[in-house]
This record gives structure tokens, sequence and C-alpha cells, in this order.
């Protein structure tokens, strides 16, 4: 029996620990194009900042993977022949398998105006595009960042941090309009302001100017132009399916798999950014691009090929990340609020006096700390918490589990709430009951 | 005032440092800032507390983790008839 993982990505490692959870014998195969093979994605932001340097970002040693016991190939899949169960590689060679795994993650969108190859347009996918970005950022040299959500603030961190003069361009009125109120947005915006990032409104790049093949600056449609050494954006993402497009496997936006991670052919499975999951709870596939269902389905998996049969449940969706040096957490559905089923939306200090049961101390200390919670008709439907954590934990339990909360329900959106005090004491009262 | 700094006081001497496994991103900003060297994020990944007799609970690694995975909580571990 041969497993073969294409992808070196957290779905790709957490298949493979899956597996020998259930199969001690079998060969498994990992096949990736990333260079520096499995490492924290998501920390290459820390890395940018200079939090880490690249050595800490690798979590496992020689010894886990050894203990693991699997072949580790550095090389590029051309082509997937499942007639004949094989694949083939970049070298031409065939690499047989039994079952196959696709997990080969989602890369940026590319910046679609004239000038994008100059040398100095960069993106984040990988810790290549982290180097590069680092080799670029100079003290005192100037950074234009377009983009909105977390990686284009990563980005502008990032480079701040490298004593750049950073401007960071936003295509619409506020930062992250589709998640954010105004007044977060304004809270974010505020913040950076206050790091010495000039903001730009209502700003569209057309084109990235350059001379001697390097990029010095943009040309934006409002006719404005701007000098600059480096232009980073992160625009949004989009799955890798190349490779499988070819194969004649079903897709829509990313690789179509059922509860088990299947996809129509029943010896391959997909996981992680490339994976668009079916939720039987709401009967629609959705792509994520997070680190942790990303985890959940390559555990998922690799447990269906190896024959134990576990269907992925997917949980409300949840994201915490450092927006401007805010620790803020993103539960459920926050956006819009024109959604018919919100019948109220809370919001409030997320700084509680009360106790908490088993006196649980969270990230403290934070000059902000603000929490909106999307309230349905018998449940909590989503929220945010900016700042000081204490609340996220019981939220995202209210949340995710669905508790009804009708009795609490008029106390929370009532005008000049004490929401934290509100959630604190339902929280520790439902704790002790369940 | 005073009751909730006593309160604070007892749990980080007999708390232990707890992560939440589904915030987690592995980044090694917690293991990295471990002034004893402890393998913080492997904890995390498997969703266990630290149960380190090295641990100092000097909560470094609670107070960086830019993602809030990681806080102190009286657990079970040390409870009475346990060795």
């Amino acid at each position: 029996m041969r497993y073969v993982i294409v992808g070196s990505g957290v779905a790709g490692i957490a298949a493979i620990e899956a597996i020998r959870s259930v199969d001690t014998f079998g060969e498994i195969v990992m096949i990736g194009d990333d260079p520096h093979g499995y490492y924290s994605r998501p920390g290459l932001a820390y890395y940018l900042t200079g939090e880490l340097h690249d050595k800490a970002l690798f979590p496992r040693t020689a010894d886990d993977y050894r203990r693991l016991n699997f072949r580790y190939m550095k090389g590029h899949v051309a082509e997937i022949q499942r007639e004949v169960q094989s694949l083939l590689l970049h070298d031409k060679s065939l690499l047989e398998y039994n079952k196959l795994l696709i997990a080969v993650g989602a890369q940026a969108l590319p910046l679609e105006v004239p000038g994008t190859n100059l040398e100095g347009v960069l993106k984040l996918d990988h810790m290549e595009d982290a180097k590069r970005i680092l080799k670029f950022a100079r003290r005192g040299r100037t950074a234009i960042v377009v983009g909105g959500g977390i990686t284009a603030l990563e980005l502008v961190e990032g480079l701040l941090a490298h004593r750049m003069k950073v401007h960071y361009l936003l295509r619409g009125d506020r930062y992250w309009s589709n998640v954010l109120d105004e007044q977060e947005s304004k809270i974010v915006e505020h913040r950076l302001k206050e790091e010495g990032v000039i903001l730009h409104h209502h700003a569209e790049i057309i084109e990235v100017t350059g001379k001697n093949g390097h990029a010095n600056g943009v040309r934006l449609l409002n006719g404005k132009t701007l000098k600059c050494d480096l232009v980073a954006y992160a625009i949004g993402i989009r799955p890798r399916t190349t490779l499988v497009k070819q194969a004649g496997l079903a897709m829509d936006r990313g690789i179509l798999v059922n509860e088990y991670l299947q996809t129509n052919d029943p010896d391959i499975y997909a996981a992680g950014d490339v994976a668009q999951a079916y939720d039987p709870l709401t009967g629609r596939s959705i792509l994520d691009s997070l680190w942790n269902p990303a985890r959940q389905q390559g555990t998922i998996a690799g447990l269906n090929m190896a024959g134990k049969r576990s269907a992925y449940i997917k949980s409300a969706p949840f994201n915490v990340t450092r927006l401007a040096g805010l620790t803020t957490t993103i539960i459920g559905t926050v956006g819009g609020g024109r959604d018919k089923d919100v019948v109220g939306i809370a919001r409030g200090d997320s700084e509680t006096w009360r106790e908490l049961p088993d006196a649980v101390i969270a990230q403290t200390g934070f000059d902000v700390n603000r929490v909106r919670v999307m309230v349905g008709e018998k449940t909590l439907l989503g929220a945010i918490v900016m700042g000081d954590q204490k609340l996220s934990l019981p939220l995202e339990t209210l949340i995710s589990a669905q508790v009804d909360i009708s009795s609490v329900r008029n106390r929370l959106l009532a005008p000049n709430a004490k929401i934290g005090d509100v959630i604190t004491e339902f929280w520790t009262g439902w704790k002790a009951r369940n | 005032m005073f009751q909730r700094d006593s309160d604070r006081h007892s749990v980080l001497a007999t708390g232990q440092v707890v992560p939440d496994l589904e915030r987690c991103v592995q980044c090694g900003i917690c293991s990295y800032n471990c002034p004893i060297g402890i393998d913080v994020r492997a904890h995390a990944w498997r969703g266990e507390p630290v149960k380190h007799s090295q641990c100092l609970t000097c909560g470094e690694c609670v107070a960086r983790c830019p993602r809030g995975v990681l806080r102190f909580e009286q657990t079970d571990l040390f409870k009475k008839g346990d060795e």
C-alpha cells in the first residue's frame, strides 16, 4: 500500500500523522515543491517583523520526521495519470499511488496591471517570498502596500519593522469593510497612522512604473503618482488547481470533496486551502484558507485514506489575528449586518471585571478593548473581540455550540449594556450546568 | 481589588499554561521566548497543558503569542492524590 501526498503544508503533515495512527506499515511518500518543506506559513508574518528568525518557523525536527516514517521528495508533479494510478513527475519519472492526497494549497492572486513583472513587485505566499521581501526592505526606502484583509496588514507591519516609509492603498473608504464595522476600521486605521503609515482611501493602482527593470513608482486611477522602491500586494488567493484541472476531477473554485474529503475519484482526496469541502449542515461547499481547518481536513483525509471512515464536521468560522498590534478574534458571521438572521448587534467593552470560573488569565493590558456580538433569534451568530481576549473563549463556545441565549438576549441588546458582564455571567452559569 | 490580585497570584503559582489548539498556527514565538527552552509549540499542537516541572509560569509565552492561544488555568494536574 502506498499513500502519496502532494504538498508539504499542514494538511499534508496532519494527514501523515493520521495515517500512521491507523496504519504503521503502509508506505507514505510526500512530494512538495516548496524548497523549505513544512513550516508555519502564518508565522511568516512574524518572521517579517523580526519577532522570529527563519529557523524558528519549523515545528518538526529530523527525529520527528524519522519517527513518522515517510519518504519526502522535493519535486513537482506534472500530471496525474488516474488510469494507471500514477503521478508523472518533473523529471519524467512515474510515482505510483494507491491512495492520493492533493494538499497543494492556494496562492496569491496576481496584481493585474502593467509593470508587475518588474523587480520589487512582491507577494507573500511562501518563505522564498518572505526572504525576497526582507532583501528589499531597507531603512528609509518607500514601500507601497495594496490589498485588504489580514495579509496586507502583515506586509505593512513587516515593512514598518524595517523602518520603511509605508503607503497603504485601500480601494474602498475604510479598512476591511466587509468584516469590520466603521468603529473597528477606524481603530485599526488610527493605530496604523500612529505607527507612521500613510493611508490612501479610494486608491486603485493602474500601473507600476519602473527604471532599469526595477519598480520605482505607481500610478493611481485618480491620476496621482507615488514614488516607491517596492510594491507589495495581497489582494486575495486562489486554490492551486492547475494540476487537478488536467486530471478531470470535479472542481468549482477549489477541488470539490465530500465530507470524507474524497474527490469524485474514490482513491483521490483533497484537503487544505485547495479543497472545497462539503458541509452537511448547510449543504454548501466552502473554501477555507485557515491553518486549523486545513489541519483538521488533513487529519480526516488521512484517516479515510487509511480505511478509518471519518466525517469532517466544519466548526463555526474562527480566526485570531493581530491587526495593527491588536489581537483580534473573529468568530462566525460578523460582516454585513444585513443578514436577516441577525436580530440585533451588541457592542461594548470587552474587558470584564467579573471573575471567570477557574480564574482564567488571558492576554490583557491592551489600550483598546472592544467586543461586537451578532445576536440572532435564539443564538449568537458571530462576534469580534478586539484587545482584551477574556471574552473570546466564552463567545467561541456559545457560538459554535449554538447555545440558546434567549434568557439574556434582551439584556445583551439593551442600550449601554455591560456586554462583558452579561456574557460572563451567562457563560459561568452554562458551564456549571454542562 | 486585593481579592482579585490575590486570586491572580494563586493561579500563577498553582496554574499551568494551557493552549487552545484551534487558535495555534505553530509559528513558534512561544518556544522561541521560553527562558527554559520548553517546546510550548509542541504542547499547543497536541492541546496539552505544559506539565513541565521546570515551567516557571513566567508568562512570556502567554503574553507574546500573537494569536492569544495560551492562558493560565488552574488545572487538576496537581490535585491531591496525584504523584
